[in-house]
């Protein structure tokens, strides 16, 4: 399960994910990381049962975490199923089924945004 | 065995024709065999939804008071050609808006008509005796409009090329987003459903020939332009009443980049007339095929890496070089069939019946080039000859000397053998000094990447090199990196009259 994490580091400089790690024993892939000198973005990876445990002790630290569910959205009314989207991703988030309707595995995400460039139609927007 | 177009209009009247789509026709011709299928079919109906950049509408917007001659008219702020007339514009779809450039244009003024939305018009005027008034602005629904006649000068190519990029960095085209390094590979059309691909000698495709256009029953004109049925990228022009339009059909886009398009859904009724009819349109994916090419090659003859079929393209994956390249289509499938399947409803309930080409379409024609009365200058003709160079196992402070020599800010570095291995500018002196640590010689602070051009390369594309690098300078080399000149910023700003000095 995504979870985007968004950290201040103007109270000095907790390390939210080390010591999440340490505390909890969980492994956290890291899939993205923004950090600067006064805040943080990480996109972190973890196993599904350990999620809730994850989230809390993060927060503890004084974080701010969100669970990415729908990362990638899709405007149903807009998108026209051409399949611009389906090459650039780097997750293979986007799939035909066999009727030529495109078929989202959102959960892959890693909100890099080159699908949304390259959507013809503005039917993609990732979360801010 | 023949069929007449009388006999299958009869049948439409009827209710009794048979109507089968092209992508349901092979099986059919594979199971009944030609002859069957000839007896069997009446109809194969056919359909497309992709961008079509070359679409457009006319319009009369009826008279004001006092009267108006409009010369140069607005729509929510994406200019219409004006000259036609007092009232009259044509909105190209591919035209940018003045305000929010290529985010909105022609397209989507067309869309936003179909969606039943209010657009602005304006429009000003020298003024003449006849119509005194200078300038107009107001509010218009699609109903509000004399006439909103669509009319695409080139529409439902019979394949399109496909599309990938050898170069390092992204480019944003109008065959959509190419990663760099060949990452993906991006292709167009609908393959066994496309139009023409069902028949590609034109034979029952031509002048006056009825068709769906973005859901109104519209017709082809004639040939498109650009046209080229005798090397495999026939087209047509279209023509259809916007107010029987509907969205679903007629899409606005733009991509990243490039500029704003039109998404059109077209669909030809093809009578099964003859044995020639069976045949072309028991053309399959597999037996269509279009070349993959190139576009990190910004030059008009782009090299193709290889040819391949719908079927290869619509699989999601094609092999180049012994790499699975994954592929992204343009145009929409499923749109394509819901096209081709309301014309077969549209027919099989008498709602259209069909009629023979009034003109024909040279089937073999051919387009070329265009006629350059003067060939766009190449590098060569401006390039610096008199350079002033350095090998790359001088001294630095020997590399300063050099360059106020040669009152210039970049040192070509060449090697021993004369190739061209860096360059050194003054900034890279300038750094050397504060850091002397780096080492004594030129090779130790020159550039090692250098961004480079030959000397028959157009000077418009070393020109983008430097824009988009942020240089102001290109040495110039032969095939084997022989250094044969310098191209400056100032070179180009001699040429073109201070065009290209930034
Ligand atoms: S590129 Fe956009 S319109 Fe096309 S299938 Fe993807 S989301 Fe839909
Ligand atoms: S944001 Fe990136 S990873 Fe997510 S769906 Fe789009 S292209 Fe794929």
């Amino acid at each position: 399960m995504k979870l985007l994490v968004t950290f201040s580091r103007k109270g000095g400089h907790e390390p939210v994910i080390a010591r999440t790690v340490k505390e909890t024993g969980v492994l956290i892939n890291v899939e993205r990381a923004h950090i600067d000198s006064h805040a943080g973005e990480v996109l972190i990876d973890v196993p599904e049962e350990s999620a809730e445990q994850v989230c809390r002790s993060m927060r503890e630290a004084g974080a701010n975490v969100k669970v990415l569910e729908d990362a990638v959205i899709r405007d149903q009314n807009e998108c026209i199923d051409c399949g611009a989207c389906v090459s650039v991703c780097p997750q293979d988030v986007f799939a035909f089924d066999e009727d030529w309707h495109l078929q989202l595995h959102g959960e892959r995400c890693v909100l890099c945004g080159k699908c949304v460039v390259a959507c013809p139609h503005n039917a993609l927007s990732i979360l801010e | 065995m023949k069929k007449s177009i009388d006999l299958i209009n009869e049948r439409i009247r009827d209710g009794n024709a048979r109507v089968v789509s092209a992508e349901e026709m092979p099986d059919i011709v594979q199971e009944l065999g030609e002859e069957g299928a000839l007896m069997e079919v009446d109809v194969v109906t056919t359909g497309t939804f992709g961008a079509m950049c070359s679409s457009g509408a006319f319009f009369n917007f009826g008279h004001a008071d006092p009267p108006i001659r409009m010369e140069r008219i607005w729509l929510n702020d994406v200019e219409a050609y004006a000259g036609i007339a007092a009232v009259d514009a044509y909105l190209g779809a591919a035209s940018d808006s003045d305000t929010q450039g290529m985010e909105y244009g022609g397209a989507h003024v067309l869309e936003d008509l179909v969606a039943g939305n209010p657009v602005e018009l304006r429009a000003i005027s020298r003024g003449t005796d006849c119509y005194p008034r200078k300038t107009i602005t107001t509010e218009l629904y699609l109903e509000d409009l004399n006439h909103a006649i669509m009319c695409n000068p080139r529409n439902a190519f019979q394949r399109y090329a496909a599309a990938t990029n050898t170069s390092d960095r992204t480019l944003h085209t109008y065959m959509g987003t190419l990663l760099p390094h060949a990452g993906n590979i991006s292709f167009s059309g609908a393959g066994t459903l496309s139009p023409l691909a069902n028949d590609p000698h034109m034979r029952v495709i031509g002048s006056g020939v009825p068709i769906f256009l973005c859901g109104a029953r519209g017709m082809v004109v004639g040939e498109g332009t650009q046209a080229s049925p005798g090397s495999g990228f026939g087209n047509l022009m279209t023509t259809g009443d916007m107010k029987e339009m509907s969205q679903d059909f007629l899409r606005a886009a733009t991509f990243t980049g490039y500029g704003a398009t039109l998404y059109v859904g077209v669909g030809i009724p093809l009578p099964v007339v003859d044995i020639g009819v069976v045949r072309s349109t028991a053309v399959r994916d597999e037996d269509i095929s279009t070349p993959i090419v190139d576009y990190g090659i910004p030059r008009r003859d782009r090299p193709t890496l290889r040819t391949v079929t719908y079927a290869d393209l619509k699989r999601g994956t094609i092999e180049i070089d012994g790499e699975e390249i994954r592929t992204s289509s343009l145009s929409s499938y499923r749109k394509a069939r819901e096209v081709a399947e309301e014309l077969k409803k549209w027919i099989e309930t008498g709602q259209m019946v069909l009629s023979m080409p009034t003109r024909t379409i040279d089937a073999g024609r051919t387009v070329h080039p265009i006629r350059e009365t003067a060939l766009a200058p190449r590098v060569k003709e401006i390039m610096d000859k008199n350079v002033v160079s350095i090998a790359e196992d001088e001294e630095i402070r020997t590399a300063a000397r050099n360059l106020l020599r040669g009152e210039t800010n970049h040192l070509p570095v060449l090697n021993g053998e004369g190739k061209l291995v860096g360059i050194v500018t003054t900034y890279d002196i300038s750094k050397a000094v504060v850091r002397p640590d780096s080492g004594p010689r030129v090779r130790d602070i020159m550039t090692r990447k250098v961004i480079k051009t030959t000397p028959d390369e157009p000077v418009d594309i070393a020109a983008q090199k430097l824009e988009r690098h942020n240089i102001s300078a290109l040495p110039v080399v032969d095939d084997t990196d022989r250094l044969l000149g310098m191209l400056t910023a100032i070179d180009l700003g001699k040429l073109f009259g201070g065009r290209w000095r930034r």
